[in-house]
């Protein structure tokens, strides 16, 4: 049905027209914001909600049960919920709060799963050393933990980055507002440049990740060489 | 000093871990807890450090009540050393070793020629400060685990089987070179094992603990080998007790017998004489003061020199224990261990006899 049309595929020259070209790239630009303040605010929500139940076990449960419905719910279905009930309407704040929800599964897990999978007799030794609760977290507990973590954060990222394209049918998206455009206009080219640029930018923000896990862990990448 | 005063834990399950436990542990001295597992050892070391809290009586450590302290000021006061080491997977040993010199401010400078004193003190090649605790042995973690835990020279140690996790040749190893630390350092140390052999090795004193932080009996280990208190003291030490208290004791602590002694010079009317004199069938050949080895009467025609006399398989010198004088004597043939100094000067025998009497 797209591709019975009269233009050239691809029609490089849709790009010129009409400043186009900006439109990609502001496109672009919201994905890559969209992105980064989910994955950021969902962290900033799961950390402590991870910190707090590996501290206090009967938290953990509730906690990953209620992270895990928010998860379930499918993603158009939830952002129909929030427009109706938050009366937010078609903003960026919609789209940014549904985008973190998802994130909240993945970035309480795998916080809590690296916080808890610290070696007890290394906690013992902190303790014993006389760190304070606090110093035994930020100096030994998170950084232990944060190849798991950083793991959680880039699941979270990538799956973040297909669910911003989803937020177009609420006026927001990102790139998703070129595949409407493509939908709608008929446009095979613009549907290809926001599959292609999507793609792209998952793929390089897990790159990115990996760099900065390493850059930050070289212990871990130590012990998978030897 | 640490002193119990009638110091209980009960766990909030009801259970007692330790029940009112009294005793002192002098600065300087190695005081090895010991028993069979859940007798309390372990609770009552961890009550040092308030890593669990006493729930009765008064535990002081240097006269300051540990639970009038902040735990973890006291705590960075206090060495301590696991067997499964914790050493931080994330830090270089260097760092590991840096941790509580860091938690107490140290400047950068002085943390770095301590890290430095350390590696050396433990026994650790230079090039391991920089590596993370995985690229390490299991023996040279053990060293870092004993440094980081020296680090801020803490007057007390506490131990709980350190060198529980490494190969039986490596303990040995660990445990002889803990001792040539400890005679420089002198930590007042809580060691605490299961294994009974480690603990007459390791300690100043030893503290037999049963079942719910009974303390059975407390003294060095000879005494306690010489007298246990009770049944249970003499289960504990197990079998062999007379074994054990020989490799205590060294042999300069015996009296060595001259033996039957002659020159290579000496007829062989006087050798038989002499041997006949001591009881035995042979002869020592000593010249000029150093030790040859012994011939048998019986095979001497004219002199002494006429047999080249046969070596005495295993000696003994002063520092050994009565335990190495008792194996020489049951691997000669002569049944007894001779006795030698510096440049194999003869200095006796010692007879089996002469082990009893410092036994019974």
């Amino acid at each position: 049905m797209l591709l019975a049309q009269s233009r050239p595929f691809p029609d490089w020259e849709w790009l010129s027209r009409s400043r186009n070209v900006d439109r990609v790239i502001d496109a672009f630009m919201q994905h890559i914001e969209l992105t980064v303040l989910a994955v950021l605010i969902g962290f900033v929500i799961a950390a402590p909600m991870a910190i707090a139940a590996v501290r206090w076990r009967p938290l953990y449960k509730p906690l990953l049960a209620f992270t895990g419905v928010l998860f379930t719910i499918p993603s158009l279905a939830l952002f129909v919920l929030l427009i109706a009930f938050l009366n937010t309407g078609l903003t960026r704040t919609t789209s940014l709060i549904g985008l973190v929800i998802y994130t909240l599964l993945i970035l309480f897990r795998n916080t809590a799963v690296g916080l808890d999978g610290v070696d007890p007799e290394v906690r013992e030794a902190a303790e014993a050393m006389g760190h304070t609760r606090r110093q035994q977290l930020l100096r030994v507990e998170l950084p232990v933990a944060l190849p798991v973590i950083i793991a959680g954060v880039r699941i979270a990222t990538v799956t973040t980055i297909g669910l911003v394209t989803i937020t177009a049918l609420i006026g927001q998206g990102g790139l998703g507002q070129l595949f409407l455009l493509g939908f709608q206009r008929r446009n095979p080219t613009a549907l290809l440049i926001g599959f292609v640029l999507s793609v792209l930018l998952a793929v390089v923000a897990d790159l990115a990740l990996v760099a900065l896990e390493r850059g930050l862990t070289p212990w871990s990448r130590a012990r998978t060489v030897s | 000093m640490i002193t119990f005063d009638g110091v209980t834990k009960r766990f909030p399950d009801g259970t007692v871990g330790v029940d009112s436990l009294t005793m002192e542990i002098a600065a300087g001295e190695v005081v090895v807890l010991v028993g069979p597992s859940g007798c309390g050892k372990t609770t009552t070391m961890r009550m040092v450090n308030r890593m669990i809290s006493p729930t009765g009586g008064t535990l002081t450590v240097n006269g300051r009540d540990v639970m009038s302290v902040d735990p973890a000021e006291l705590r960075r006061g206090i060495g301590y050393v696991i067997q499964q080491i914790g050493l931080f997977p994330h830090r270089t040993i260097g760092e590991n070793i840096a941790t509580v010199p860091q938690l107490c401010g140290w400047d950068k400078a002085r943390t770095k020629m301590r890290v430095a004193e350390l590696v050396d003190l433990v026994g650790l090649s230079d090039g391991v400060v920089d590596r993370f605790p995985h690229q390490l042995s299991g023996g040279q973690r053990q060293r870092a685990g004993v440094a980081r835990a020296l680090a801020a020279d803490p007057p007390i140690m506490l131990m709980d089987e350190p060198f529980g996790a490494v190969d039986p040749i490596v303990r040995i190893r660990l445990q002889d070179e803990f001792l040539r630390l400890q005679a420089t350092v002198h930590k007042t140390i809580v060691f605490v094992t299961h294994d009974i052999d480690e603990a007459i090795r390791m300690g100043d004193r030893i503290a037999i603990m049963s079942q719910g932080g009974h303390l059975e009996q407390m003294d060095t280990p000879a005494q306690l080998l010489a007298e246990p208190a009770n049944d249970f003291v003499v289960d504990f030490l197990g079998a062999e007790r007379g074994l054990k208290r020989l490799a205590l004791i060294p042999v300069s602590e015996v009296k060595a017998d001259p033996g039957p002694v002659v020159s290579p010079a000496d007829s062989a009317a006087r050798a038989a004489s002499v041997a006949e004199s001591a009881g035995t069938d042979w002869v020592v050949v000593v010249d000029d003061g150093v030790l040859q080895g012994w011939v048998p009467v019986d095979g001497l025609t004219s002199a002494v020199g006429d047999l080249t006399p046969r070596e005495f398989a295993t000696t003994v010198d002063a520092n050994n224990s009565l335990r190495a004088a008792l194996d020489a004597m049951i691997t000669s043939q002569t049944g007894v261990a001779v006795r030698i100094s510096k440049g194999r000067r003869y200095e006796g025998i010692l007879t089996p006899e002469l082990l009893s009497e410092e036994i019974i």
